[in-house]
Order: structure tokens, then C-alpha cells, then sequence
């Protein structure tokens, strides 16, 4: 079924037929029509629906929900995503499957409500304490952040990972048309013998990340970080545009590769040798999609990331490259965003030194 | 012979860590006992708090979640809201409930979530080393109220049952005391109420209980349990508020 929505009315949809039964949230622009659409639509698909008193509140809500094997979403901005990141931690060092998503707005503090990607070391990062990942995915388009719910539950629960989407206020706000499949996910795939349903039948179930008695933490740890490696050996997802002539590849990912990928193809109608690489999970970043990037014969290749912030993904960018090819950036943030123009412009620059 | 004590089904048979003369033991027994005695130990998901009883979970043998310090209330609305038909409790004390937790607590309580709370009012914070909580009395002296806490700077203790008491989401508060057998009788009823509460879909119930902590009150066990029959409940007063 073709319909126009907006980025977050995509999301929200997408959730609900990924089978999201439990949504708590807290009111921040610009991902207001989110909680908005689930206070209607999560009820009648049987689920249910909490405006929570606050971020913490409403992240912790995700967590008892997730503990009990439902699958369970919360969405923010920026400031509410940074109340957040004690609970995401929690998640993640209770192994609990659950999805967050992240429309980011200019910051820091109380910032605006501009669009903005300054929030990417926060979530591919860190961003809570200890040593965690979280699974990040960037949606471009708002089919995109429609599928991607469906893509962000799946991995969170085959992995027992926290999953993120991270969006912009441009993306949320936007409205395309998309496909929407009308049929709402009753059957999850994994089992979760962990949940806590009642011990009936069974030995009783703990959901914790406490590890008190010598050694037992560090054994958890190493669990964790095996589990991180096979994600980055399964999970980098990534879009390339004319990476086998490139002389220069642009690099961006989210809203912001649209306006990159406008650039090339005008770029490229002036036959110039320029590529797109959007990377599509930020974490784990795809590393493998650089590493395959060749330069080639009698050629040249560098690379221009453009982002929303001042160079947050940059650095990842240098590191899949292994500082083999240059390596420049075009950035702006708190409200700022690169335009069409000024890519083509530096990326010609670039070309002609 | 015909065997006519004996340890509840909902408590494993292992020690426990607490320190000699602590009321967790006691209370965690009162509520292991209720749970079986209304026969809902299969049904029962518990969320534990952030402080000494972190690891009830090892102590009771039902299903147990974790929760961040003082988001149990948080925890639990969720837990209850996607799966009616369980029983869920949070088990918390003074700083988790009271402090950190203050703000999930009046909400999940004027939500009207219909969970039980056992509350455990020691007036210190145990875990951390004897710290100042909302619940120390004025005058109390703590690691952070070395000379006492002194109504001028850290303001009175704070009355948390009778804050929640007039929300109409409430349905029943009741606070209860472990300084003496009979007490600890009535603290039973009232968890047991608190229970029966949440099964008949009555609402919010939460039970506040006046238990010891004989190392950072700087007492002996026995002196604990006369200093809160001769000193607390005269700022906590007994007996049903709600």
C-alpha cells in the first residue's frame, strides 16, 4: 500500500508492524508525532502506550517491557536521548533486545531544534558507561526509517542488543510516499527462554547486569565483546554510487547523503569521476565497503566526508581507510547544512588540486 | 514428628549478606511467605532495587528483574502494564524509593498502577557506607551529617507514604515496624494486603517498614530495634495512612 507520511509517522508505523507492543516516551521536538501517532494506533494493535514522566522514566518503562520478551521501542531528541544513556547501558548489560530511536536536533544543550547529526559519537561511541556497544542504523529515506524499525527489532533481538535509529529533524519531518505492508508481526523469530513471564513450569529467570564475585564481570565482558565481533563481521550495511571509477568519494550518511548523492549525480553529468559511500549501519561501521574501495590505474582517489557536526564520523572514516587515501571534511551544525552547492564547489576544488 | 516451620518455598535455602541484625532478612521472608501462602509464587515477577537488597533476587526464588537505582517503579508499571496477569512488586528502600526514585514513584502512584511496594525505611543509606537519606531523622548522624543532620541545611525527613496518601490513584498505605515480634505480625498483614490488593485489581498499594540498620546506626542489633520503637516511630508514626 502506497501513502504519504512524514519520517515520523513512518516510524512509528513501521514499528507497529514490526510488532512493537510497548512504547513509552517524553515529549521533545522534533519527534513529537511519534509518541502522538502510538498513543493511537499502539493500543489498537493491542500494545501499549505510556507518556512517561520523564526520559529516564520513559527508558527504564523499555526495559521492564523488553524484560518480559515483548518487543519494546522508546524515541527522543538529543537532550532526551542523553537522559537516556544510563538506561541504554542498563539494556545492554542485561542483554535485552530493545530499539531507540534518535531524532537529532542541534546541540550542544538545550541547543535547537534544527536538524542536525551531532549526536554520532553519542550513539556509535559510548554515550552511557562501560564497555557496550549499540547497534546504530541511519535511515536516508523516510522508507527507509520506515523499514529500518523492522531491521533495528530483528538484529536487537537476534543479538539481545539495544538497537538504535538514528534520524534527523529533516528526515522526521518530511513527508514521502512509501510502501507500507499492512500486516503486523505476531511471531517474533528468537526464542527468549530469558524472559520473565512467572516461573511456572520452570527455574525462576533473573534479568540483571550486577556481577559482584571475583571474576564474573570480566567473564561477562569478554562474552560481550565476542558478540560485538560477530556483529561487525555480519551486520556493516552500506550504499555505494560509481565507487569503481572514483577519483573522489564522497562520504555521508543519513538526510545529509541525499543532499551528498544530489551533488554527484550533477557532478557526474559534468563527467566527473565522483562516488558516493553512505554508510548505512554507523555502527558497526563498514569498514569492509572502504577496505574494497580501489584506487584505480594511473588514477587518483580521495575521499570528502560531509556530515551535519563537526566532523564526528569523520575519524571512523580515516580509520576504515587506514590513513592509505587523503581525507577532507565539510561540515556544519546547529541549524547549518550543507548544501548541494557548496559540496560541488569544494569537491571540485579537491578535484582540480 | 509433624513438621510446623519451615522455610517458604519463595526463598531459597542459601545465606544471605546481610549484616547481623538487619531487617532485610526478616522482611524478605514476609514477603516470600505471603507469596506462598496466596499461592502466587509462579505468577510473581519482583523488581529489585539499587542499595543492599540488589541481589533479593538471589534470595527469592521467583521470577526477579534488576532496575536501574530508583527506576523500580518505572520497571515495574511496564512490566505490569504488557502482562497483567502477573504479580509485580518492587522491593525498594529509602534512597532508591524516596530520593533518586522520587519522581517514578509519585507518578507510577498517581497512574494508579495497580502494583504492590514494599518499602523499607531504615533512614540511611547501607550499601554506600551510612550516608544521609531522605528518611534520616533530624539530629541523626550519618557520613554525611557528621554533627547530625540539621533541619536548617538538609531539611526534614521526608514523609513519603504521607505525600502519596491523598493522590486518589493510591489505594492503600500502610506503615509497619520490625522492632518486635508483634510488629513484624502486622508488617506480614500489611504486605499480605498489599498483595491481595494488586490480585483483586484494586490499584496502587504500598506498605512502608521501619527496619534496622544496626551498622551505620552505629548500634547493637538489640538497641536498633528499641531506637525504632523509642526514637523513629515518633517521626514515622504506625499504622494505616491510606
Amino acid at each position: 500500500m502506497k501513502v504519504l507520511i512524514s519520517g515520523n509517522e513512518a516510524i512509528a508505523e513501521g514499528a507497529i508492524q514490526a510488532g512493537c507492543s510497548f512504547y513509552a516516551g517524553y515529549p521533545i521536538t522534533p519527534q513529537n508525532e511519534i509518541p502522538a501517532y502510538m498513543s493511537v494506533h499502539m493500543p489498537q494493535a493491542g500494545g501499549v502506550f505510556i507518556q512517561a514522566e520523564s526520559e529516564l522514566a520513559a527508558i527504564n518503562m523499555v526495559y521492564g517491557a523488553s524484560a518480559t520478551g515483548v518487543r519494546s521501542m522508546t524515541s527522543s531528541s538529543s537532550p532526551g536521548v542523553s537522559l537516556k544513556q544510563e538506561g541504554i547501558s542498563y539494556i545492554a548489560g542485561a542483554e535485552l533486545p530493545a530499539v531507540i530511536v534518535n531524532i537529532m536536533r542541534g546541540g550542544p544543550g538545550l541547543g535547537n531544534i534544527a536538524p542536525s547529526q551531532s549526536d554520532y559519537f553519542q550513539a556509535t561511541h559510548g554515550g552511557g558507561h562501560g564497555d557496550y556497544r549499540l547497534i546504530v542504523l541511519a535511515p536516508a529515506t523516510v522508507q527507509e526509517a520506515y523499514d529500518f524499525m523492522s531491521l533495528g527489532f530483528s538484529l536487537a533481538e537476534k543479538y539481545r542488543n539495544p538497537a538504535m535509529i538514528l534520524g534527523d529533524g529533516m528526515l522526521a519531518q518530511m513527508m514521502e510516499p512509501i510502501n507500507i505492508k499492512k500486516s503486523r508481526i505476531k511471531n517474533q523469530k528468537y526464542a527468549r527462554p530469558w524472559a520473565l513471564t512467572g516461573c511456572r513450569g520452570r527455574k525462576p529467570n533473573i534479568v540483571k547486569s550486577f556481577y559482584m564475585q571475583e571474576g564474573d564481570l570480566e567473564k561477562f565482558n569478554l562474552h560481550l565483546q565476542e558478540k560485538y565481533k560477530t556483529i561487525e563481521a555480519q551486520e556493516q550495511r552500506h550504499e555505494g554510487l560509481f565507487l569503481d571509477d572514483a577519483e573522489i568519494v564522497l562520504v555521508s550518511y543519513g538526510s545529509m547523503s541525499r543532499i551528498a548523492k544530489g551533488a554527484v549525480q550533477r557532478l557526474r553529468e559534468k563527467g566527473k569521476k565522483v562516488g558516493l559511500l553512505r554508510p548505512v549501519s554507523l555502527w558497526p561501521f563498514p569498514k569492509k565497503a572502504f577496505g574494497q574501495i580501489r584506487v584505480h590505474p594511473g588514477g587518483r582517489l580521495k575521499f570528502l566526508v560531509i556530515e551535519m557536526s563537526y566532523g564526528q564520523m569523520l575519524n571512523d572514516v580515516k580509520l576504515a581507510l587506514n590513513c592509505k587515501y587523503p581525507v577532507e571534511f565539510l561540515g556544519r551544525a546547529g541549524g547549518g547544512i550543507p548544501t548541494e552547492d557548496e559540496i560541488i564547489k569544494r569537491t571540485l576544488s579537491l578535484l582540480s588540486r | 514428628m509433624k513438621k510446623i516451620f519451615s522455610r517458604p518455598e519463595s526463598l531459597r535455602d542459601i545465606s544471605t549478606h546481610y549484616c547481623s541484625g538487619c531487617g532485610h532478612g526478616i522482611a524478605h521472608r514476609l514477603v516470600a511467605e505471603v507469596i506462598d501462602e496466596l499461592k502466587i509464587r509462579e505468577r510473581v515477577i519482583a523488581v529489585a532495587p539499587v542499595g543492599c537488597a540488589v541481589v533479593a533476587y538471589d534470595y527469592w526464588n521467583f521470577d526477579c528483574s534488576e532496575a536501574a537505582h530508583g527506576r523500580a517503579l518505572a520497571v515495574a508499571t511496564a512490566i505490569k502494564r504488557v502482562r497483567p496477569k502477573n504479580i509485580v512488586f518492587t522491593y525498594q528502600g529509602d534512597g532508591d524509593l524516596a530520593a533518586i526514585g522520587a519522581n517514578e514513584t509519585i507518578h507510577a502512584a498517581n497512574r494508579g498502577e495497580n502494583l504492590s511496594v514494599i518499602f523499607i525505611n531504615n533512614a540511611i543509606y547501607g550499601m554506600t557506607g551510612g550516608q544521609m537519606a531522605p528518611t534520616t531523622l533530624v539530629g541523626q548522624k550519618t557520613a554525611t551529617t557528621q554533627r547530625g543532620r540539621a533541619a536548617q541545611e538538609h531539611g526534614h525527613p521526608l514523609k513519603i507514604s504521607e505525600m502519596l496518601g491523598p493522590l486518589p490513584g493510591v489505594k492503600y498505605v500502610e506503615r509497619v515496624s520490625l522492632h518486635s515480634p508483634q510488629e513484624v505480625l502486622k508488617a506480614k498483614k500489611a504486605i499480605k494486603q498489599a498483595f491481595q490488593n494488586q490480585i483483586g485489581n484494586i490499584g496502587f498499594s504500598l506498605v512502608e517498614i521501619l527496619s534496622p540498620c544496626p551498622t551505620y546506626w552505629g548500634l547493637t542489633p538489640k538497641k536498633s530495634l528499641d531506637w525504632i520503637r523509642d526514637v523513629m516511630v515518633k517521626e514515622f508514626p504506625l499504622g494505616r495512612i491510606k
